[in-house]
């Protein structure tokens, strides 16, 4: 039986960018903040030292930072009429367990979303007309303009790297001019750039395209946040994304708010603890705290007056559908909020071989490329191409891990001699032009209970009904023929281009950009919760991160995520503990 | 929060007593591990360290007939030629040995409970074989299959181009097991292959980084500033592993 | 899950002062006596008095060793393991039985001004009665109404574990004789107020040559060498003179001010034990008192190149283990070996120039420059090796929260290879310092500190 713990006012379950943000911008307006962290601490000069981190095998092709699916995991299948069998060891996408969450071992592609991706639905019918069968698109509830003062927030947290586009309605030269306008440029200038992003600069050029540097959380030079904390200058090593920051140069919950958080008496965290469930009062509509078990097994009711989900965005829904909080999406009757529109993200590379020329990828960084977003959003006329959306072309030179990254020509076999040399003569001399598309959301794609299988507490694994439809292979080829077009324009011996088809597989990894479940919106019919991701059901509780995306957007969700957390904090802050209760009356 | 933060300082994460959380029960306190208040907790000398595998030829999870596969596997997959080393040269056979020996053959970060069903290709993984398990029940399988084709003779004593040949079958799936299903032992040993000839040596697989050096990986290098801005350029320094490079020892 | 490869920590670590040869000054801190009965004295506490007496005790740095891992502040029991054996630091909070509950006024300005505890018994000089007896009786008896003001806590330490015959008090006053000045600080005509408000902190309360000043082989100030670096612990507390090369020639005044408010400055990061003067200490004092204090460090002389070469202690020691100093080391000229610095150097660009640069200019404020960087080439390694053994922190504060930390190399760096990335980063960019034996690294990683 539980042990019941004394009340605190706010409760975070996790701890991650989301976490650490809350718990940054609660302790501020002087509330007694505890974070539920299921995994360990882990900091930079212990536990992601550049004396071991580059380590492919261990980090990567072990996994000893993410998930553990022997702990918990979820089950998969494609459609509603096949039976879904659990995901027995990661692939597809990289859920983390551990303080600082996915934050530390993420690449550091840090974006905005267009104006006209908060209101897709609205702005795609307007354009074009009603939307295809099936496509459950919807209107996210706030605006960029109200999000802008958010994302500049979390950018200057964060200290990224790149150049602006637009500054207040200006087009800047050598930006991205898609952006929405933005009331300031970056806090860092962009990264040096390697050599294939620059001849792929070039090729976009002439193509007729506009390219720009990526904006990036790996430090283009020394940086000190407003919070006082500081960021050394990126080495370049290319072991960012599945690996964590031995420098501090990359931005985490841990080298941009921990210093800070870490030391306030109104904050406490604990690790190695698993919320379990979040309790409520009689009526059902008040969040009483949650119960959660250590790591003795041992299990505590921790009341609270605020329950903020702040876990990766499948356990957010996973806790909610096993908490009984709202009601279960059912895809037949399109009836719920639980669960719906889960998205994810369609990508596809096309490389460029050479023989003369030397593009060294081992030197990288997660988020060092340059990208062209003339073909995202809505930056393009849709008009008789079939599909809305679209996402951006970029290349990158993240890393030359080589179990990892080792491209070889089409037509080569696995294994053998030929492998052998093809991997040799490729390995230093291949650029890589990748697209990064959006998945609209689509009425059979959405999360639910698993009927079998069960994850080490004895709860439900959730279960994942997701493949691609029309609107995504449509768009992906679309983009994937368009970077082609540049990828020639390179000057490389061989161009080969590798389209996304068939059904999506949980297999080769992909992006770690799962989306959707408990979306935001303006209706509790159709959204879970409300613009500042409040619960409809129970308004003292929030759900943080990405699982509030309508639909997925063709880029990196991480900035977006960080802007809607700062958003939401400023509505508890501003408005929530003024008047406790609901901040937006269905 | 001044004893608080000692105590994080100076004992790390244990046994911190944040204010109010400490519970009774039957009279007795129950300490709450990991609470963390009042400080980043950090300790010196304490480091996340890899485990480096067990050192030496002799094989610790395959026995003699096994091993004996395995080496005749892994020099086809990557083989020996004008060009340098290749997969067995580099270890990789000894680091698949400790591999099945440790964590990853056992799938101890795996969800391994059934209901077991086959599924489709894109659900992944559906086989209640561990690693280890997979790769006993496919050599043997295949050593099988390797006797009742070719005259009686296990895969390791056929010609190169006769392994060749039962190696694409696997890959295809063609060639029928007893027990293991070939494209999936296929996949999972040709990944590990090429693993074990390229991660670090210190798991007993790309042994003097020849792995590395073959494609020109620099290995577990951590700066490369003064290189960026040189495009098109050779990096000019050896590759060096989490264990060092022999330039790190003082010739004497 | 993820935290399961943790080497084990090294045991007793923490504070486990092995400095065989020097730790005495540091490894001697008062012991409790058993106090004598009696009321405390009756004390009219104005807010002002205890306000003072808080900034005082901050700048006596008294709770960073009344404090014990885990305990209360104040309420003492801090391990000190010595090369002589364990000692605990007593509980300074007005605890009857166990603090100082039943002292008065008088008996504690007895304790800090002449090193004698309540019933007049000798305190052991670790507790810096040599510096303390420099303050004034006005501000002794503001710390003590500052502690007066603190909760009792109940806590008695474990039992000193001193062999004969340091365990004998009476030993001390024979110390006293030979080595304890007493009396209050005078000033020095014709310097200014500034800073002979720095000399008063510096030598009094500051006790800044507890662990800044080499100390002989009975644990008091070695001759001629006041504030030019000593051995505390496993670290070596650098030199404070005007030295360019290993003292604080190149630091300006703000440069020091920098450092004691927020633990970094463009040369330096804090960490070890000076990492906790800050913490405790010098990060809550005024601008103008660190400004006093830098005024009068700023004005110390810089010192031939050979001063404070081995101490009495170190040569006796030496003599008996046969340990060569460096200056007699084989590998232990002026100039080191080039093939040494040549793996020195493989070492360096391989595993240190991610923060601290192929050039050693490192990032300012951040990752200390190795290049001119005094605490590389102070005259002992022994800072040098520990950090490269068993990593370093920078010291957090509430103006430089990030608390930037050098990872350790002990484990997968060997001592010839330490000793080769010690040595060229002590020689390389125009540094220039002693080479680094592997018998120093060994003693260093083995927590014997090598002599010099």
């Amino acid at each position: 039986m539980a042990t019941k713990l004394p009340e605190v006012d706010i409760l975070l379950v996790g701890f991650g960018w989301t976490g650490a943000i809350l718990a940054q911008e609660l302790t501020e307006a002087g509330l007694n903040v505890l974070a539920l962290e299921r995994g360990a601490w882990r900091d930079t000069p212990t536990d992601f030292a550049p004396t071991f981190i580059q380590d492919e095998l261990r980090y990567y092709y072990r996994h000893a930072l993410f998930q553990e699916p022997m702990r918990e995991t979820l089950t998969f299948r494609n459609s509603p009429d096949q039976t879904a069998l659990p995901m027995r060891r990661l692939g597809s996408f990289l859920p983390a367990t551990g303080v600082g969450g996915a934050g530390i071992h993420w690449n550091g592609q840090t974006w905005r979303f267009l104006p006209s991706d908060f209101v897709a639905r609205s702005h795609n019918e307007q354009r074009y007309g009603p939307l295809a069968d099936g496509l459950t698109v919807q209107d996210w509830g706030v605006t960029y303009d109200e999000l802008e003062p958010y994302y500049d927030k979390f950018e200057y947290l964060c200290g990224i790297s790149g150049k602006a586009g637009n500054i207040q309605g200006k087009i800047q030269p050598g930006g991205n001019p898609f952006e929405g306008a933005r009331q300031r440029d970056y806090p860092n200038p962009p990264m040096e750039m390697t050599y294939a992003p620059t001849i792929f600069a070039q090729a976009a050029e002439k193509v007729g395209v506009h390219p720009f540097p990526c904006p990036s959380a790996n430090m283009s030079r020394p940086y000190t946040n407003p919070l006082g904390v500081q960021l050394g200058p990126c080495t370049y090593c290319g072991f960012c994304e599945k690996y964590a920051c031995g420098n501090y140069s990359k931005s985490s919950p841990q080298t941009t708010i921990l210093p800070v958080v870490m030391r306030k008496p109104n904050f406490t965290l604990k690790t190695e603890c698993e919320v379990l469930t979040i309790n409520r009062d009689s009526t059902g509509r008040r969040a009483t705290g949650v119960t959660y078990v250590d790591a003795q097994g041992r299990e505590w009711e921790q009341p609270a007056d605020i329950v903020v989900l702040t876990a990766f965005i499948l356990n957010n829904v996973q806790l909610l559908l096993t908490s009984g909080i709202g009601k279960p999406y059912d895809p037949g009757t399109g009836q719920g909020t639980i669960g719906k529109n889960y998205a994810y993200q369609i990508v596809s590379s096309v490389n460029v071989f050479y023989d003369d020329k030397l593009m060294n990828p081992f030197i990288g960084a997660g988020a060092l490329g340059v990208g062209v977003d003339d073909w995202n959003g809505d930056n393009f006329d849709h008009s008789g191409l079939g599909f809305i959306g679209g996402g951006y072309l970029a290349c990158w030179t993240t890393n030359g891990r080589p179990i990892e990254t080792h491209p070889v020509p089409k037509g080569t076999p696995m294994w053998g001699a030929k492998f052998k040399k093809a991997v040799r003569d490729s390995y230093l001399r291949t650029a890589t032009v990748s697209t990064h598309g959006a998945v609209m959301s689509h009425r059979n794609n959405h999360l639910d209970l698993d009927p079998t299988y069960r994850d080490v507490h004895g709860r439900p694994l959730l279960r994942m009904t997701f493949d691609y439809h029309d609107n995504e292979h449509k768009m992906s080829d679309y983009l994937t023929a368009k970077a082609t077009e540049i990828a020639k324009a390179m000057g490389g011996r061989e161009v080969d281009a590798k389209p996304r088809t068939g059904p999506y597989s949980i297999v080769p990894y992909q992006t770690t950009h799962n989306t959707g479940g408990a979306i935001m919106g303006t209706d509790p019919r159709s959204s879970a919760v409300n613009r500042y991701l409040q619960s409809w059901d129970v308004p003292n509780l929030f759900v943080m991160g990405a699982s509030a995306f309508p639909q997925n957007p063709g880029y990196n969700p991480t900035g977006t995520v960080g802007a809607l957390t700062y958003w939401a904090a400023a509505a508890i802050r501003n408005q929530y503990l003024k008047h406790p209760g609901p901040l937006v009356q269905a | 929060m001044a004893q608080d933060s000692r105590l994080s300082r100076r004992q790390l994460l244990a046994g911190s007593v944040a204010a109010g959380s400490a519970a009774l029960a039957g009279g007795a306190p129950l300490a709450e591990a990991h609470v963390i208040h009042g400080e980043v907790p950090w300790q010196e000398g304490e480091a996340n360290v890899p485990v480096p595998a067990a050192p030496g030829d002799a094989y610790q999870f395959f026995t003699a007939d096994e091993a004996a596969f395995v080496e005749a596997f892994v020099a086809r997959i990557i083989p020996k030629d004008d060009l340098g080393p290749g997969a067995l040269e580099a270890g990789a056979a000894i680091f698949i040995d400790r591999q099945l020996a440790g964590a990853f053959g056992a799938a101890e970060r795996w969800y391994m409970q059934g209901p077991w069903e086959k599924g489709s290709d894109s659900q992944g993984y559906q086989s209640r074989y561990t690693p280890a398990a997979l790769y006993r029940a496919a050599i043997k399988d295949i050593d099988e299959y390797c006797r009742k084709t070719h005259g009686g003779n296990v895969f390791a004593r056929l010609t190169p181009a006769q392994q060749d040949e039962v190696i694409g079958g696997l890959e295809k799936g063609t060639v029928k097991l007893d027990h293991a299903e070939a494209k999936t032992f296929f996949t999972v040993a040709q990944q590990n292959t090429v693993e074990g000839f390229f991660s670090d040596p210190i798991y007993g697989g790309n042994r003097d980084m020849v792995g590395w050096k073959l494609i020109g990986f620099p290995g577990a290098r951590y700066d490369y500033r003064p290189w960026v801005g040189q495009h098109n350029k050779p990096f000019p320094l050896p590759p060096v592993g989490l264990h060092g490079r022999p330039g790190w020892t003082p010739k004497s | 899950m993820t935290i399961v490869e943790h080497r084990p920590r090294r045991q007793g670590r923490a504070w486990a002062g092995h400095d065989g040869r020097r730790g005495i000054a540091v490894a001697l801190f008062i012991l409790a006596a058993a106090a004598v009965a009696g009321p405390a004295a009756a004390m009219d506490n104005s807010y002002a008095q205890v306000q003072r007496g808080r900034y005082l005790a901050a700048a006596g740095d008294c709770e960073d060793c009344h404090t014990a891992a885990g305990g209360k502040p104040y309420a003492g029991g801090r391990a000190i393991p010595t090369p002589f054996g364990t000692i605990y630091s007593p509980n300074i909070t007005p605890d009857q039985a166990t603090g100082l509950g039943g002292w008065t006024r008088d008996q504690f300005y007895r304790a800090m001004h002449e090193g004698l505890s309540a019933h007049g018994a000798h305190l052991y000089p670790a507790f810096p009665y040599t510096n303390f007896t420099r303050a004034t009786r006005e501000d002794v008896d503001d710390i003590w109404a500052y502690l007066q003001t603190l909760d009792p806590v109940r806590s008695r330490h474990p039992p000193n574990e001193l062999p004969w015959p340091l365990s004998m008090r009476w030993v001390m006053s024979v110390w006293n004789t030979l080595f304890f000045d007493e009396g209050t600080f005078k000033p020095t005509p014709g310097k200014s107020a500034e800073w002979n408000r720095g000399a008063y902190l510096v030598e009094g309360l500051g006790h800044c040559g507890a662990c800044h000043t080499q100390k002989n082989f009975l644990g008091a100030d070695e001759g001629g060498s006041f504030l030019q670096g000593g051995g505390v612990q496993d670290w070596f507390a650098s030199n404070l003179g005007g030295d360019h090369r290993d003292g604080l020639g190149a630091w300006s005044k703000d440069d020091i001010v920098e450092y004691l408010a927020t633990g970094r400055n463009r040369h330096a990061g804090a960490g070890g034990p000076m990492g906790e003067v800050i913490q405790y200490s010098t990060s809550k004092m005024t601008h103008d008192d660190l400004a006093a204090i830098a005024t009068y460090l700023k004005d110390l002389p810089s010192q031939p190149e050979n001063a404070g070469s081995d101490s009495t202690w170190d040569q006796i020691v030496g003599f008996f283990e046969g340990h060569r100093s460096a200056s007699d080391n084989e590998d232990g000229g002026a100039k080191p070996d080039d093939k040494v610095m040549a793996a020195g150097e493989a070492i360096y660009v391989d595993q240190c120039a991610a923060c601290h640069k192929a050039d050693g200019t490192g990032v300012p404020g951040m990752f200390p420059p190795l290049r001119g960087n005094a605490n590389v080439q102070a005259r002992s390694p022994t800072t040098v090796a520990h950090a490269i053994l068993y990593g370093v922190r920078t010291e957090p504060t509430n103006a430089r929260p990030t608390p930037f930390a050098m990872p350790a190399y002990g484990w997968k760096l060997k001592n010839p290879e330490v000793a080769a990335v010690a040595t060229y980063v002590r020689n390389a960019w125009g540094n220039h310092a002693a080479p680094v034996t592997r018998d120093q690294v060994h003693d260093v990683r083995t927590g014997i500190v090598a002599s010099e």
